[in-house]
């Protein structure tokens, strides 16, 4: 009886392992094929349109309106203690530390990761990962790096236009509709905000960046058969980046800063 | 046609992100890349609470460089850097002091220019200061009657 039991629990730890192991080994092969010449440029630059270019319409929509509702909703509680004059610090700076780098990761998860993982995982069912390998070209070289490149580029930069366009939002609904004076709101808030922050912000930006498309790749990559394997594969590949970005955002604020 | 499409898509996006990076680290970060030439001075303060890296020095209301460092120094003194601009000069008995703004502000270096005609040089040390004013003992001092 106990050493079935012991024998089940060393199974499950044993194939945890292995799968986190997998993973990791999966991370180390992109990661040595972006140093390894040939450099696929183009295709390159198509994956910062798709997850870049494509990604700005919502990500100013999004953007906007969490500045806005930030602003909104701190000036009302400010205003119980007769500050509103650090609305324009206590905006930019949960923008810049925390929201911008994590809501425009999930947004990106969701509108570009779930269609890499579904993108990846059909050709992997349609045979044309196969195709490659047998012509001896490395499907990773192929589909991966140039995603994960792009990642790495673009989290920061839609981070900060989140950022400004948040912070924009925030003048808006608190200069011109609460009727706070502009100058409060942009000068409190360069007092207050020091380069770290920023710092903070993009570091955070670009783990998310290779976490979501380390993940969102590997979950395609080694989808399981059929569309009922893709879909799922895609599901999960959503969920686990999501989670795992609000986890690392917590451990990366907790332990590095 | 495609071609260009894609490029200039690309370089549409990677210019507004780097746009907005550059306004956040050069208009809030305070991050100086061109420009901005400073040299150092250094002062002593018996008390330099409050002041960090990055807080503002004032002549007259008016920003004029950074605090650069405060470290303690072996006589038990905060020694304090100032990266002032390079086109104000500072005289020998010009007077730092640690001030805050408004009753909770935050703290800031105030210069008083003094009437020497000896102009610090680079390097140079502040000798008088005066140093932060701790509103708790202030309050502890005139509620107890003592002032």
């Amino acid at each position: 009886m106990i050493e079935k039991f012991l024998r089940a629990t060393g199974s499950w730890a044993i194939s945890i392992l292995r799968r986190m192991g997998h993973m990791f080994l999966f991370l180390l092969r992109s990661i040595y094929y972006i140093f390894v010449p040939p450099f696929k440029f183009r295709l390159l630059l198509r994956e910062i349109r798709f997850i870049g270019t494509k990604s700005m319409t919502v990500i100013l929509l999004m953007g906007s309106f969490t500045g806005m509702v930030l602003a909104l909703q701190i000036f009302y509680t400010l205003r119980k203690v007769g500050s509103e004059a650090m609305l324009g610090p206590a905006v930019a700076i949960s923008l810049i530390r925390e929201l911008g780098p994590v809501l425009s990761a999930l947004t990106i998860t969701g509108r570009a990761g779930s269609a890499l993982a579904a993108e990846i995982g059909i050709m992997r069912i349609s045979e044309q990962i196969d195709a490659l390998t047998a012509m001896a070209l490395s499907p990773i070289r192929y589909l991966i790096v140039p995603k994960m490149v792009a990642a790495v580029i673009v989290f920061p930069l839609l981070a900060a236009i989140y950022d400004v366009i948040g912070i924009f939002g925030g003048y808006f609904v608190g200069v011109k509709l609460l009727g706070l004076s502009a100058g409060t709101y942009f000068s409190q808030m360069k007092h207050f905000i020091v380069m770290e922050d920023i710092t903070i912000g993009m570091y955070k930006a670009l783990t998310f960046g290779v976490l979501v498309l380390w993940i969102c790749c590997y979950k395609g990559f080694y989808t399981g058969y059929g569309a009922e394997g893709v879909s799922k594969a895609t599901t999960e590949a959503v969920v686990m980046s999501s989670v795992l970005i609000l986890v690392s955002d917590y451990v990366l604020g907790a332990f590095f800063i | 046609m495609k071609k260009i499409d894609l490029e200039l898509s690309v370089g549409f996006f990677l210019l507004i992100g780097i746009l907005c990076l550059g306004y956040l680290s050069i208009k809030l970060g305070k991050l100086e890349i061109i420009g901005g030439q400073h040299y150092m001075l250094y002062a002593d303060f018996e008390n330099a609470g409050g002041i960090q890296p990055g807080s503002s020095i004032e002549i007259g209301g008016v920003e004029v460089g950074r605090v650069a460092s405060v470290t303690l120094d072996k006589d038990y003194q905060a020694l304090v850097g100032l990266e002032i601009n390079d086109h104000i000069k500072v005289q020998e008995d010009a007077i730092a002091s640690v001030r805050t703004k408004g009753l909770i502000g935050e703290r800031y270096v105030a210069i008083t220019p003094g009437g020497s005609d000896k102009i610090l040089t680079p390097g140079g040390k502040i000798r008088e200061t005066e140093s932060a004013i701790d509103i708790e003992q202030l309050i502890a001092k005139f509620a107890f009657g003592k002032v």
